[in-house]
């Protein structure tokens, strides 16, 4: 390696219930700088709490972990939490400010002037695509979920961090928004130079957008590696994983004529 | 009868700035003492169960308490407080009237805030506290930026429901001392003037109301990010404020405070006792209304300073003694023992208002009742009626022993509808006053008391420790020393408890003037 990963997990562990649920065993994994990482798994494969555990919104029993060269331990969580991206499921906007006072949250509890803090709000809706003057003044509940989503993704860019986490952030949206969304992000990554770690149940939606993949399956991380990579793997679950994908492709490729407009 | 034209109805709006005043100022200063308290221990108590349950277990004791039987608890604990605060820290205060009706009330607002801001703040949705959280907040930005303002109209509807119920329940500080629209409602209750009644009813809803809507915009206000209407809401608010201090700061101080019990004869006593003042030149004003230990206990901490009182009330009540002593000797102790609390006992007005048993003249004649000793063979068959002190009183357990009376019932009753109910037959015996119009009214008679085991009632005017010196106040007073017959105060009694313009205790108290003054 001829960079110091961006993010590294070193034989991290997590309980809950006093032991009694093993959400994070032994993990071991890391993050280069510039890359678009998948965590895939699901549900209670314990990828949630690996993504959290990067800017302590759950504190790791054992292990290490350290962003960018630093161990997490050592840094202030809520000056962690600022410098680090974090689009939530569903958005997780707040309800009662406007689309811009979610935006510009994290500029603001930094203490950037507010000047200052308007046009990034400005610049970052041109970003995720949205319309400036109908959108800025906005509520939540007046978006439609896309919008939020993108309006998560802008919050999530605002203090301009070198890291972006995202727990399943294109999950509940429609499959056609949910396609335009990860391809806009997956721009934004390449164009803003961003480190992203996204957490998704769908192995497709990992493949296309994602450099490298991590599979997780009851707290272990049973494999990672390009898609390429895990193709090769001989871990039954990841080839199970691996297989919708596939058939999906070859039936796609069947129905729909090359080249035709369907 | 044109409404309009009714002089009660003048007489009230006349009342209007000093009650309603009184009224905001009280209520608003426990609604903001119960936030002040309330808020912080709501907030705190958000992730500690414990401490939750217990703050919610003790403000719903508070609620179960009657508003009158609260705020009555906290004149004997104040008046505790501030002999100890005086003893330890040579530093006394006022446990009359305002403090303790704040205290009462600020106790009585808690429920509601607490509640619903607990409430309020847990129903935010866990995943807005991540993202929260997730965004860089720390735990103070989240409470301030997210979770009030999310919780913020739970909050309100709390402290609105706290509002409506602290400005009803003021009406109820009457008797600790604080004016408030009370007064309309105790004074009218007691002289039957149903025009007070209703116009304290309606002031207090109308300022329950107007308070009401105003939080309701300063709601608004901040949950539409509306300025305005949050700052017209505020601006409403302390317009309403500064409306009732205003009156209060031009009011000219008056030096005199002149105490009334709750009933009839003493507003009209302390209306006739103003109107002598007034006419020495000596500002007064009235406290009305008041208990029978409170007002004893404010003349002695020089919270009021000259109030009519009864010989065998005192006799009985504050000095607990049960012996019964001819008039005269009876009147001198009590003079000497006054005076060891530094109480002046300036002179009898010349009549007697003493409890008596009382009966419709036919029935007693019927039956050949006329004295207590000939009911004591009947008692068992009959029931009696007093008002609300009157069983307790040790006068009540005397008649009982002197005569062996055994009732098969008995009532407690508000003293004038106790003389309607004897008369219709309700009841059969009541423990009347024998100053009491009504009486000669209804055509009743007092039964005799052969055994003397009711003491004597001499009305008797006190005077407070640090008016003890003073000759321009005893001056003005004497001229009513001894001059007022039974006959007359039961006449002007009766007069006051007519229905209608002349019957108010001012208009009650010129006439009676009237007759004893030139004598």
């Amino acid at each position: 390696m001829p960079t110091m990963p961006l993010i590294a997990y070193a034989h991290v562990g997590k309980t809950f219930d006093d032991g009694r649920v093993v959400a994070v065993d032994d993990v071991s994994l890391d993050v280069a700088e510039g890359e678009f990482l998948a965590i895939v798994g699901g549900s209670g494969s314990g990828k949630t709490t690996l993504l959290r555990l990067a800017n302590r919104l759950i504190e790791a029993d054992t292990g290490t972990i350290t962003v960018e060269g630093e161990d997490v331990q050592s840094v202030d969580p809520i000056l962690l939490r600022r410098r680090i991206g974090y689009v939530f499921q569903s958005g997780g906007l707040f309800p009662h400010l406007s689309v811009a006072g979610n935006i510009g949250i994290t500029p603001k509890l930094l203490g950037t002037p507010p000047a200052e803090i308007s046009a990034r709000v400005d610049e970052l809706l041109d970003l995720v695509r949205l319309d400036r003057a109908p959108y800025r003044d906005r509520l939540p509940h007046e978006l439609s979920g896309g919008q939020r989503q993108r309006v998560g993704v802008a919050r999530a860019l605002a203090a301009r961090p070198r890291i972006v986490l995202m727990d399943e952030p294109f999950g509940a949206l429609d499959p056609l928004t949910r396609d335009a969304l990860g391809e806009d992000f997956r721009e934004l990554h390449r164009k803003l130079g961003l480190t992203t770690v996204m957490i998704t149940h769908d192995m497709t939606e990992a493949i296309l957008l994602a450099d490298r993949i991590a599979v997780m399956r009851g707290g272990k991380l049973l494999a990672q590696g390009t898609p390429a990579e895990l193709s090769a793997s001989d871990d039954p679950y990841v080839g199970e994983l691996l297989r919708t994908p596939r058939r999906q492709a070859e039936r796609l490729g069947a129905l729909l004529p090359q080249g035709g407009a369907a | 009868m044109n409404m309009s034209a009714d002089p009660r109805l003048a007489e009230a709006w006349s009342h209007l700035p000093d009650y309603l005043g009184s009224h905001v100022r009280v209520s608003l200063a426990a609604l903001a003492l119960g936030l002040i308290v309330s808020l912080p221990l709501a907030i705190l108590s958000r992730h500690r169960p414990v401490l939750r349950g217990a703050l919610l277990g003790l403000a719903s004791i508070v609620q179960t308490v009657p508003g009158l039987a609260l705020l009555a608890l906290f004149y004997p604990l104040l008046l505790a407080l501030a002999a100890l605060s005086l003893s330890w820290f040579g530093v006394g205060f006022s446990a009359f009237g305002f403090l303790p009706a704040v205290l009462a009330l600020a106790l009585y607002s808690m429920l509601p805030v607490l509640r619903n801001t607990i409430t309020g703040l847990q129903g935010v949705d866990a995943a807005i506290l991540e993202a929260a959280q997730g965004v860089g907040m720390t735990p103070r930005q989240s409470l301030f930026t997210v979770e009030l303002p999310l919780a913020l109209p739970v909050m309100m509807a709390g402290i609105r429901t706290a509002a409506v119920w602290v400005i009803g329940t003021a009406t109820l500080s009457t008797p600790i001392g604080q004016t408030s629209l009370g007064n309309y409602i105790f004074a009218g209750l007691q002289t039957q003037n149903w025009v007070f009644v209703l116009f304290g009813c309606v002031a207090a809803a109308v300022l329950a109301l107007a308070v009401d809507q105003l939080l309701t915009l300063i709601e608004s206000g901040l949950r539409n990010r509306s300025r305005l209407r949050a700052i017209l809401g505020s601006t409403g608010i302390a317009a309403l404020v500064v409306a009732t201090l205003a009156p209060a700061m031009t009011r000219p101080q008056t030096s005199y405070v002149i105490g009334a019990k709750t009933f009839t004869e003493q507003y009209v006593l302390s209306a006739l006792i103003g109107q002598r003042l007034k006419a020495a030149g000596l500002s007064a004003s009235t406290r009305e209304g008041l208990g029978s230990n409170v007002i004893f206990e404010a003349l002695k901490a020089n919270d009021i300073d000259v109030y009519v009182d009864y010989s065998g009330t005192l006799w009985a009540n504050q000095f607990q003694r049960n012996d019964i002593r001819p008039r005269r000797e009876l009147l001198a102790e009590l003079k000497a023992m006054l005076a060891r609390e530094n109480i002046t006992l300036l002179g009898e007005l010349g009549f007697e208002n003493a409890y008596a048993l009382v009966m419709p003249r036919k029935r007693a004649e019927q039956l050949g009742i006329r004295t207590i000793a000939d009911l004591a063979s009947r008692s068992a068959n009959m029931t009696i009626a007093g008002d609300y002190e009157f069983f307790s009183r040790p006068e009540w357990t005397a008649l009982r022993k002197a005569y062996g009376l055994s009732f098969r019932g008995q009532r407690q009753m508000q003293p004038d509808f106790m003389y309607a109910a004897v008369a219709s037959g309700e009841v059969d015996v009541i423990a009347g006053y024998t100053s009491d119009g009504l009486i000669a009214k209804y055509d009743l008679i007092t039964l005799g008391d052969v055994r003397h085991a009711i003491p004597p009632y001499d009305a008797i005017v006190l005077l407070s420790p640090k008016r003890a010196d003073d000759d321009g106040l005893q001056k003005a007073l004497a001229p009513l020393l001894g001059k007022i017959d039974i006959a007359t105060m039961r006449e002007a009694n009766l007069r006051a408890a007519g229905n209608d313009a002349a019957s108010s205790p001012d208009a009650v108290a010129q006439w009676l003037w009237e007759k004893v003054g030139k004598k």
